[in-house]
């Protein structure tokens, strides 16, 4: 009994002595890891919430994160037990074994259905992120009548898919060094007079939202990460994706930014996405418009004062526009 | 040096057959000093200047990789300038995939693989020493880009940004000059060691008995050959863009920006398998010697090797998952990713059970190969996640992709460098490197490598792209990034120690003796360090084990357990090596 007991004292003794450098090295891993882990939800997944094509993703990504894990912990678990089990010892031989044709033919054929079963996940979810559902008819902006969205809209490109009703608010990016333009719909086929606007995307809550994404100097890519996946904004190609915000995120301001080098500062192109109600909608892009209008009134009334003979009025105070009009 | 003369046939017919004879001019004294390096055409010294040289780019790669963690230590932190912070990246990027990871495996090649198919030196050796000098001048032109403008459009240089209405000074086309040199340099290396390992074996070394490390080097230069003229043929195509008024890339005069991603790419990704594979070769050395087990499933493992190398080169388009591109083409890249899921995952579980049932001895190159296979399984199974294009949406040019990439390539590639830095070490010097060093230094490293890495995930899962030079404080992004930098000094610390370790080793290091680890293939049954012919008389080979044979019939003639001791061999004493002698 004694000699049992101090054989395990001593067994105990070396396999903590083993284990101790795994054990620390776990423990600092897992501290690095696990303290900001708890602190913040979103440790393990993509950011998601704003658009169902996100959060179809995010429902993949963790689909695939628990297949992951659990493939993780099995064939580190092996690994680990070997190294435990099977450290040289005294009297100890190791079996000399060459391989085992079934068993490697059956690992073969586990490995090969694992990833056939995310291939059919990815494949159901694949409709979910690719194509756009419809519009809330009663909530979101109506797309028919509101006279900022041509009624049916007709696939520009062969890559652009559009919701089964036909109708969205189709948004054109332009990716720049370094900032985002946007351009929204009016209506009609001139484009040269359509409200625009930089940086910063208004839309209307309840709303399919499609995005035509372009680029005119070098390759951007466009993102969102509560909206959905990147987009590369290339010269030359026009690239789609879409996104609907729900009702009770009315007032959200989304972040993200350019996600393909593009330059010097590349980390500055920033780009926001607000959501706001059909009405704020629409009330932004009149706003736009007047804002427009108010400007080209101002350029062509400076213009006209510029072009005017400097004969008539040799004082050149009296060239420099209207806003340099005198006064506290 | 000897040559060898026939004498002129005779006259007469009835005379005996002519016996060649050998008659000496003048015997040169071999060079000393730095001649012998800079003239030789000697596999090893030319596999030891590999070595060395790679490993002065690693520690050039690794200083640029802790400045860009200082920067991105502290939120919207201003020590670096956008500009400096973009040519850090994209030098620490060039540096460590054609300057380090690349050819270091040429190092390791062009030293074992004559030495473990029992060659006295490479197929073509003046051709061998050209590579590794084309590689030096690749590397000179490269750094002398800092005394101007260095490149700064990442190591991928996408077009437009790298055309010349962009990114008009001149480190782009030194850049472009880097990849030219070193092209030429790794692609004549790969046509000498397929020349080599195909013609050159020892007698009974069969395609069945070839050892895994030079299956990988085979499959290597395959890969160079197949891969290095698509890129060497895109960087000429943007060197005539930003030079003699070709639009090849331009999209406003009918090019395509795509076309320079698709051409870098069916290089790149093949450029993944180029430098992971050999590391997978040293692994499946490694782990039989340490677990004095044979390799399990060693068909199994040369099979996969191939298989990898040929799926390789069908899934170059998974980086492009976020560019205009038809679904069904998508579909395509996503499902041959997949494929080549399994065929690693056959190596990692023959691996493990290489050490089920095994006596383990938990030596440092046996610690390397097994923190690699604990760390590559992450940068697996992250790879599966990229492979999935909905999913790779979100996480493409992100920092979950830097996390993925160094997982593979430093948890991969650099600590299987390290397994065989260790492991052969004994074999080049003949001293052993200190254990208590390389075991402290593998622990730093794993625990570094572990703590700058894995948190970039969760960096790149909430929103910051990669390649940015400051970042706001949103979220814990400043916490997680302070993290990563404390991870990084952890990580060089660790490769100080090891570089360290080397030196030290290189005065002090106890006698290695041929065959220190009791290895199972050719190198270990010459001296170390080998002779300048490597071996005196090349054994018949009879399995994947040579060695193990050869120890197995020493013990049975009951003779001391000693491989070959040469009599008289050309490094020990030339001159006597060398003396003439007249009739056959």
């Amino acid at each position: 009994m004694n000699r049992l007991r101090s054989a395990l004292g001593q067994t105990t003794r070396n396999r903590s002595r083993r284990l101790a450098p795994w054990l620390a090295a776990t423990f600092a891993v897992a501290l690095a890891l696990g303290l900001p882990g708890v602190a913040a939800a979103d440790f393990w997944t993509p950011e998601s919430g704003g658009s169902p094509q996100a959060d179809a993703i995010d429902n993949l990504y963790k689909f695939t994160l628990v297949l992951a894990a659990v493939i993780f912990f099995g064939v580190e678990g092996a690994l680990f037990y070997s190294l435990y089990k099977f450290k040289a010892r005294k009297g100890a031989v190791a079996a000399q074994i060459r391989g085992n044709t079934r068993l490697e033919i059956a690992w073969t054929i586990g490995a090969a259905v694992i990833v056939l079963v995310l291939a059919v996940a990815t494949f159901i979810q694949l409709p979910a992120i690719r194509i756009p559902e419809n519009s809330n008819a009663t909530e979101g902006l109506d797309l028919a009548s509101s006279g900022v969205a041509p009624g049916v809209l007709v696939a520009s490109g062969p890559q652009q898919r559009l919701p089964p009703n036909g109708k969205s608010l189709n948004i054109k990016v332009n990716g720049q060094q370094y900032i985002w333009r946007y351009t929204y719909p009016d209506g009609d086929d001139n484009t040269l007079n359509n409200p625009f606007s930089y940086e910063e995307m208004v839309v209307p809550t309840e709303t399919t939202v499609t995005l035509e994404i372009q680029a005119q100097d070098v390759a951007h890519s466009w993102w969102i990460p509560k909206l959905g996946g990147k987009f590369d904004a290339i010269p030359g190609y026009t690239n789609y994706t879409w996104f609907k915000v729900p009702a009770a995120l009315e007032g959200t301001s989304f972040r993200g930014q350019c996600a393909e080098l593009c330059g010097r500062n590349h980390a500055n192109m920033t780009a926001r996405v607000r959501a706001v109600s059909p009405a704020d909608f629409e009330a932004y892009i009149a706003q736009r418009r007047q804002d427009t209008k108010a400007a080209d009134e101002a350029a062509a009334k400076q213009r006209k004062e510029v072009e005017a003979p400097a004969a008539e009025q040799p004082d050149a105070d009296k060239t420099s526009g209207p806003t340099a009009s005198p006064g506290p | 040096m000897a040559t060898t003369e026939t004498p002129a046939p005779s006259s007469t017919a009835a005379a005996p057959p002519a016996l060649p004879q050998i008659v000496a001019h003048k015997v040169e004294r071999p060079n000393t000093g730095w001649t012998s390096w800079v003239t030789t055409t000697d596999h090893k010294k030319i596999g030891i200047m590999y070595l060395v040289l790679t490993f002065v780019f690693f520690i050039l790669g690794g200083v640029e990789a802790l400045l860009i963690r200082l920067q991105l230590a502290q939120a919207d932190n201003t020590l670096l300038s956008p500009q400096t912070y973009n040519e850090l990246f994209t030098m620490h990027g060039t540096t460590m995939i054609f300057l380090f990871v690349v050819p270091i495996w040429a190092g390791f090649g062009n030293y074992f693989v004559p030495l473990m198919i029992g060659a006295r030196d490479m197929a073509f050796p003046k051709l061998n020493a050209m590579s590794f000098w084309m590689l030096l001048m690749g590397g000179i032109v490269f750094y002398a880009s800092i005394f101007f403008s260095p490149p700064e459009c990442g190591w991928t240089c996408y077009s437009p940004l790298s055309s010349s209405n962009y990114l008009p000074t001149s480190g782009v086309d030194a850049w472009i000059f880097l990849i030219h040199l070193t092209g030429i340099s790794s692609l004549i290396g790969a046509i000498n060691f397929y020349a080599t390992i195909a013609n050159m074996r020892a007698p009974g070394l069969g395609w069945g008995r070839l050892p895994l490390f030079v299956w990988t080097i085979l499959t290597y230069s395959i890969l160079l050959i197949l891969a290095l003229p698509v890129i060497a043929a895109a960087v000429t195509l943007l060197l005539t863009d930003r030079h003699f008024g070709t639009h090849f890339y331009d999209p406003s005069s009918g090019g395509s920006p795509l076309l320079w991603q698709h051409l870098f790419w069916f290089f790149g990704h093949p450029e993944v398998y180029i430098m992971i594979l050999p590391g997978f070769g040293v692994v499946s050395e490694v782990l039989p010697v340490f677990a004095r087990k044979p390799i399990f499933g060693y068909k199994a493992i040369a099979a996969a090797t191939v298989v990898i190398a040929f799926l390789g080169l069908l899934v170059w388009a998974h980086h492009m998952f976020a560019t205009p591109s038809p679904t069904i083409v998508l579909v395509f890249f996503m499902m041959s990713s997949f494929l080549i899921a399994v065929p690693t995952g056959v190596k990692i579980f023959n691996w493990i059970a290489t050490l089920w049932r095994g006596t383990i001895e938990y030596k440092t190159p046996l610690l390397f190969s097994v923190g690699f296979i604990g760390t590559f399984l992450i940068g697996g199974i992250t790879g599966v996640f990229l492979a999935i294009f909905p999913v790779d949406w979100q996480l493409t040019d992100t920092y979950f992709v830097v996390a993925h990439l160094h997982y593979v390539l430093v948890g991969g590639s650099v600590f299987t460098i390290f397994a065989g830095l260790y492991y052969w070490f004994p074999k080049m010097t003949g001293r052993m490197m200190f254990e208590g060093l390389g075991k402290t230094s593998f622990w730093l490293m794993l625990v570094g490598f572990h703590t700058t890495f894995f948190v970039q995930h969760a960096i790149g899962l909430d929103g910051m792209p990669r390649r940015v030079y400051e970042y706001p404080d949103v979220g814990n992004l400043e916490l997680y990034n302070q993290i990563s930098t404390v991870g990084s000094f952890i990580l060089a610390t660790g490769i100080g120690v090891t570089v360290f370790n080397v030196y030290r080793s290189l005065k002090k290091g106890p006698i290695a003796g041929p065959d220190p680890w009791k290895g199972n293939t050719l190198e270990w049954y010459t001296q170390s360090p080998p002779p300048a012919n490597n071996f005196d008389s090349v054994p018949r080979i009879r399995s994947v084990e040579p060695m193990k044979d050869i120890r197995r019939q020493v013990a049975r003639q009951g003779e001391p357990a000693e491989p070959q001791v040469p009599i008289a061999s050309a490094s020990t004493a030339p001159e006597q090596g060398l003396q003439p002698s007249s009739g056959g």
